[in-house]
């Protein structure tokens, strides 16, 4: 089987949200970057499946040079090579139009990515490559096995799940529990030093929707405590000046 | 030309979120002189159901009772709402962000040529281009975002407009949906519902427990309060790695991430991640016996205190007082 993971590099969950002085720009100063935590989960669930049905496993990611060490953490993961589309991601449907010029001559049997990246939480990409591609798309994804060409799936809706079959090939935005994160052992993170990662270069330039500048929330207040013997103060606070009862 | 708006609904129920998305396209339309709004629903809906969308701010539904569509088929519905956007001469879709919602809209972007906008949290200004307003990074910042083509789809995310309750009456009409083979190439085997309770990622109180509740069979008290306040309980994520509680109750970054006007957090010292998935909530209360949990710094009231001993005394009290 062959199998695409589309990976985002994004800011550690735990990093400060700060923007450059003229607001028009992440500020990456001190700041960690990983993959997605989502993307975390469809490797790892692509891992598994390309050991047990043998194929290729490619991942990609949309983004310049500093993004390489992101990607070498996948082939370290498992992935067996990667590719890198030389562009700094725009928005959604110029990420969606490369993954997809790429993906149409690989002919993949399935296209994992997590439901959303973590810094812009569109949770679209995976929906625009299926359309580009005219395949089926599904999200958010928590269970997926393949039998033969057949793939049973659990997907999360609001307060419960629901159970779907399709046929490959298709595109799935996953996340938890579809499979359990995969850390790089030193065996792993040996053998991707070698292992390939390649370069392309974007196909357009072509945007809908770009973030132009960006702002943080007013700065939060100080929690009023309330005394534990007098919860009745705390109602009080809550139907009088919160005015959420 | 109409504002077109994708209204959900669950077995039948139209979802609360889908009249505050009518609500937010009434505003839009007012304010950009686009006309009408249309609402456009899709499979069986409860009598009356439709009544809420005509208040909610629409002056025509659109409706496809075709039994198919009761299940949210993600390549059906986004056919059928195409339809729909080309028969009303729309510019502008609007639905509100949700599990199906996005599914659908990144689909329809493309097949509208529509610039997308996910987690819209304000009406967009026009004054300069066709800027719009949208939540990032889980909440913590804002992006202005430029939508520089003709058609445009806007999903708007959960309690960030008021509900229009004073609309009048919308002509319901018949919609024919063409739908070929190939919209039914997935096929939904079954649907487990949590029954019985407020779902958590629609609900407008939700009462989450941690670690700290110690283990499941303690968590009757967090229900207790969740009954009194109407509200959806929900965990962290180590209470339901843990199981012992459904993944489904996990909010957080990589859980269900909620925006209700009040989360109380029991016993959860309050992590990134977890914060991550409720610094949209209008308003947070934190009870921990920790002083110094940095859930505290989040919250707008707090009780430092065991929460076997608090838990019980709020619920009472507000079992007096609601």
């Amino acid at each position: 089987m062959k199998i695409l993971v589309c990976i985002t590099h994004v800011p550690d969950t735990t990093s400060k949200i700060q923007f450059t002085a003229d607001n028009t720009k992440f500020d990456t100063t001190g700041v960690q970057f990983i993959i997605g935590p989502y993307d975390d989960y469809a490797l790892a669930r692509a891992v598994e499946l390309r050991d047990q049905t043998g194929g290729k496993l490619t991942v990609l990611n949309v983004g310049e040079s500093e993004t390489e060490p992101t990607l070498r953490k996948a082939l370290a993961i498992g992935a067996d090579e990667a590719i890198r589309v030389n562009a700094s991601p725009k928005d959604s449907f110029f990420v969606s139009k490369q993954i997809a010029h790429y993906a149409k001559e690989g002919a993949y049997d399935l296209i994992l990515m997590g439901r959303e990246s973590i810094d812009f939480n569109g949770g679209m990409v995976h929906g625009m490559v299926g359309e580009l591609l005219g395949l089926p798309s599904f999200s958010p994804v928590m269970k997926l096995d393949v039998e033969g060409t057949t793939v049973q799936m659990a997907r999360e809706i609001e307060g419960g799940k629901e159970s779907l079959e399709a046929s490959l090939p298709l595109i799935a935005g996953c996340q938890e529990p579809i499979a359990e994160w995969k850390i790089p052992n030193m065996r792993g993170i040996m053998s991707a030093r070698t292992k390939p990662l390649n370069v392309v270069e974007a196909v357009s330039e072509e945007t809908q929707a770009e973030a132009t500048s960006y702002e943080l929330p007013p700065a939060k207040g100080a929690v009023k405590l309330v005394d534990k013997d007098n919860v009745g103060e705390l109602v009080s606070l809550l139907k009088n000046e919160a005015k959420v009862l | 030309m109409s504002v077109l708006v994708y209204i959900e609904q669950s077995e039948g129920k139209i979802k609360k979120t889908s009249l505050e998305a009518v609500s937010f396209a009434h505003a839009l339309a007012s304010k950009t002189g686009e006309g009408d709004v249309v609402a456009v629903a899709l499979g069986t809906i409860e009598q009356g159901e439709l009544a809420a969308v005509g208040s909610a701010g629409a002056a025509k539904v659109l409706h496809s009772s075709e039994e198919k569509l009761n299940a949210g088929v993600i390549q059906a519905h986004a056919s059928a709402v195409a339809q729909a956007f080309t028969q009303v001469g729309a510019k502008t879709l609007v639905l509100a962000k949700s599990s199906l919602g996005d599914a659908v809209a990144a689909r329809l972007a493309i097949k509208l040529n529509a610039g997308l906008v996910s987690n819209v949290v304000a009406l967009p200004s026009t004054e300069s281009g066709y800027l719009v307003k949208r939540s990032i990074f889980t909440g913590k910042a804002f992006a202005e975002t430029e939508v520089t083509t003709e058609n445009k789809v806007l999903a708007v995310k959960k309690n960030s407009v008021d509900l229009k309750t004073d609309g009048g009456d919308a002509a319901v009409e018949n919609f024919d949906v063409a739908l070929s083979d190939a919209d039914f190439s997935s096929k939904i085997t079954s649907t487990e519902r949590a029954t019985g309770e407020v779902l958590l990622p629609e609900a407008d109180i939700v009462v989450s427990g941690g670690r700290g509740m110690k283990g499941p069979e303690n968590w009757g008290m967090v229900e207790d309060l969740a009954k009194t306040l109407g509200a959806a309980t929900g965990c962290s994520k180590p209470v339901s790695d843990m199981g012992w509680r459904p993944h489904h109750e996990h909010v957080g970054q990589t859980g269900v991430k909620v925006a209700p006007s009040l989360y109380i957090a029991i016993g959860i010292s309050g992590a990134i991640q977890h914060l991550a998935g409720v610094n949209s909530s209008k308003c947070i209360v934190v009870i921990n016996k920790d002083p110094e949990a940095p859930f505290f710094k989040a919250a707008d009231y707090g009780i430092v205190g065991d929460a076997f001993e608090v838990v019980p005394k709020l619920t009472e009290a507000l079992k007096a007082e609601l």
